[in-house]
């Protein structure tokens, strides 16, 4: 097991993105501690992996979040926490952060994104100079040695493991759609694909 | 069922009335003759390396699908100046320069599809290479006001996004979107397999006898399937319409034939064969027309629920069915029995506001 580098199509060649899933997660409270003190060592998306429904969802939110970050655009303070609010349908930054991001003694899975890309020295980020120098590996043994999980690979299969349709049926207002209430029961595979199309949607539309 | 409050002000209402006037009036009469387009090719999905000079890229360059993405991301342009020096003279000449989003590295090229009068239809791929997607591109106007063409491009492609999205949940077949910068000019949509219906009925009746005895001779079994489409087109426009959305530029080639995914009981459709035709060929034929009604191409679209606005959406694909299709023409009245069938009394009301149209229609076209 190791990060994997994502390859999110038309995605900038000088933008990086790795990604790895862990599971049983045990110590969610100290992760969530170091987002809410803003230790700059721990400048990932974490996602809490019960809400993806596939890969293609995850990249909806990636993807958004890197083409706010080109335009200059963020909606919170940096491109990780704009891709766990990506992820929502709505504007209400803290019932996204609260719904798509670690909920302590809730959350098992966790998604976590590492973005690298050449900041800007006007940016005027802290820590930019050892961004530059943060490599797979390196991310790596920072995860590992920080998140007490099991580090699993990031398949669509393994996604679906934990899926909560509940949820996500409730966070995407797909119970009673009729674009999926017209896919007969017994088909459960189109029905979640159309539901993916319809949360793939969601994300893309958020804020016309 | 409304809108949510928050959409901002439809693009025609940015736009002086008589402005607005004008482009209605140029799009019904002359969007049948295809004026304002240059699609690339009839078959426009066979992609002719000949027509096509990205084509001809991709030819060069021997990207396959399914060749690791990881070694063959690049740069859209780097590869094309890699790979064939003489191709990109050729590419500077025959196209535009490539909307940024489509500069960044994919696993194949985006192809140039259409080059309309309003923007550029490319195939792409999105999120992962395995998903194909038609990304559709406005590029700023110079001629226009450049801070009312952002607007009104804007609020276009925004607009054109929410009707897809709210058809879809509707259950009307539309492609789902998957990504916008609208402020950037360009939608991105899920890829519909299959061609346009016009492609499609085009060989299908290119297949037929052309004598005009022959013609009428040909009973209503040989032109079976051809009668079942125009019955689904019907139907699909009925659901459109149902949800509160006119499409404003209804021709068949803002509709695409899906043909139906390849499963295990294709087997026992193809012995079973089609309205029962019996020669492997009729069966071939048939199945030309087989296959899912989705609508495309909702860049002139409209809130509304008059029968007036219905109605003239069915008198714009009326005329341009005629014109793209004579030989077909005395079919169109399957298509508005479907529609009456599906949509029940708002159907009778509509059809009958239809002669209303189809009177002014012919009056206009007196006087002009
Ligand atoms: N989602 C899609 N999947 C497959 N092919 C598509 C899709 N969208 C468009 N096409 C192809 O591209 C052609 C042009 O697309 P479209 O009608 O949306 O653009 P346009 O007519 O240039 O748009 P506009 O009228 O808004 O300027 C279609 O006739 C069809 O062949
Ligand atoms: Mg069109």
């Amino acid at each position: 097991m190791a990060l994997e580098t994502l390859q999110i199509e038309h995605v900038p060649s000088d933008h990086h993105v790795y990604a790895a899933l862990f599971r049983h997660v045990q110590n969610v409270d100290f992760l969530q501690a170091q987002l809410i003190g803003k230790n700059p060592e721990f400048e990932y998306a974490f996602i809490d992996a019960s809400v993806l429904i596939s890969r293609t969802h995850l990249f909806a939110a990636i993807f958004r979040a890197l083409n706010t970050l080109t335009e200059g655009t963020l909606q919170t303070p940096n491109v990780h926490s704009d891709i766990v609010i990506g992820l929502s349908p709505t504007n209400n930054i803290s019932e996204s952060y609260r719904r798509y991001g670690l909920t302590p003694s809730k959350t098992r899975d966790v998604l976590v994104i590492k973005i690298v890309y050449p900041k800007l020295s006007c940016e005027n980020s802290t820590i930019s100079s050892s961004e530059q120098q943060q490599t797979p590996e390196s991310i790596w043994q920072h995860l590992t040695a920080h998140i007490q999980g099991t580090p699993t690979p990031l398949t669509d299969e393994e996604l679906a493991k934990s899926t909560d349709w509940a949820k996500v049926r409730k966070y995407y207002k797909l119970n009673g759609v009729p674009g999926v209430e017209r896919i007969d029961k017994v088909d459960e595979a189109g029905r979640r694909r159309e539901m993916e199309g319809l949360v793939v949607s969601g994300i893309a539309l958020r804020g016309l | 069922m409304p809108f949510p409050a928050n959409v901002p002000l439809h693009p025609s209402q940015l736009q002086t009335t008589e402005a607005n006037g004008k482009q209605k009036f140029a799009k019904i009469n002359n969007h049948h003759h295809n004026s304002t387009r240059n699609h690339i090719t009839d078959s426009d999905r066979t992609f002719k390396p000949a027509q096509n000079p990205e084509n001809t890229i991709t030819k060069l360059m021997d990207t396959s699908p399914q060749s690791p993405p990881t070694k063959k991301r690049k740069m859209a342009t780097d590869t094309i100046a890699a790979a064939a020096p003489a191709a990109i003279e050729d590419q500077q000449e025959h196209q535009f320069p490539l909307p940024t989003i489509l500069t960044h590295p994919s696993a194949t090229p985006p192809i140039l599809i259409t080059q309309g009068a309003e923007g550029r239809l490319y195939k792409t791929t999105f999120f992962s290479p395995n998903i194909p997607c038609a990304l559709k591109y406005r590029p700023p106007k110079p001629y226009r006001h450049p801070i009312l063409d952002a607007r009104l491009t804007k609020a276009r492609l925004a607009f054109e996004a929410k009707v897809l999205e709210r058809c879809r949940r509707e259950g009307v077949p539309v492609p789902a979107v998957y990504a916008q910068n609208a402020a950037a000019g360009w939608i991105a949509v899920e890829w519909i397999e299959g061609a346009p219906v016009r492609v499609k009925i085009n060989e299908w009746l290119g297949q037929r006898p052309r004598n005009e005895e022959e013609e009428k001779e040909a009973d209503a079994k040989e032109k079976g399937p051809l009668v079942e489409l125009m019955k689904r087109i019907g139907a699909a426009i009925a659901g459109l319409h149902r949800t509160g959305v006119v499409h404003g530029d209804l021709t068949t080639s803002n509709m695409m034939l899906r043909p139906p995914a390849k499963s295990t009981t294709d087997q026992g459709k193809e012995t079973n064969g089609v309205n029962g035709v019996g020669s492997e060929e009729a069966q071939e034929k048939a199945k030309l027309l087989e296959g899912d009604v989705v609508i495309i191409d909702f860049g002139l679209a409209n809130q509304s629920q008059s029968d007036e606005d219905r109605a003239t959406d069915l008198y714009v694909l009326e005329r341009a069915f005629a014109s793209t299709h004579p030989r077909a023409e005395n079919l169109f009245e399957h298509l508005l029995e479907s529609y009456k069938q599906t949509f029940g009394k708002k159907g009778v009301s509509v059809l009958h506001k239809l002669e209303d149209v189809r009177m002014r229609g012919r009056k206009r076209s007196m006087i002009g």
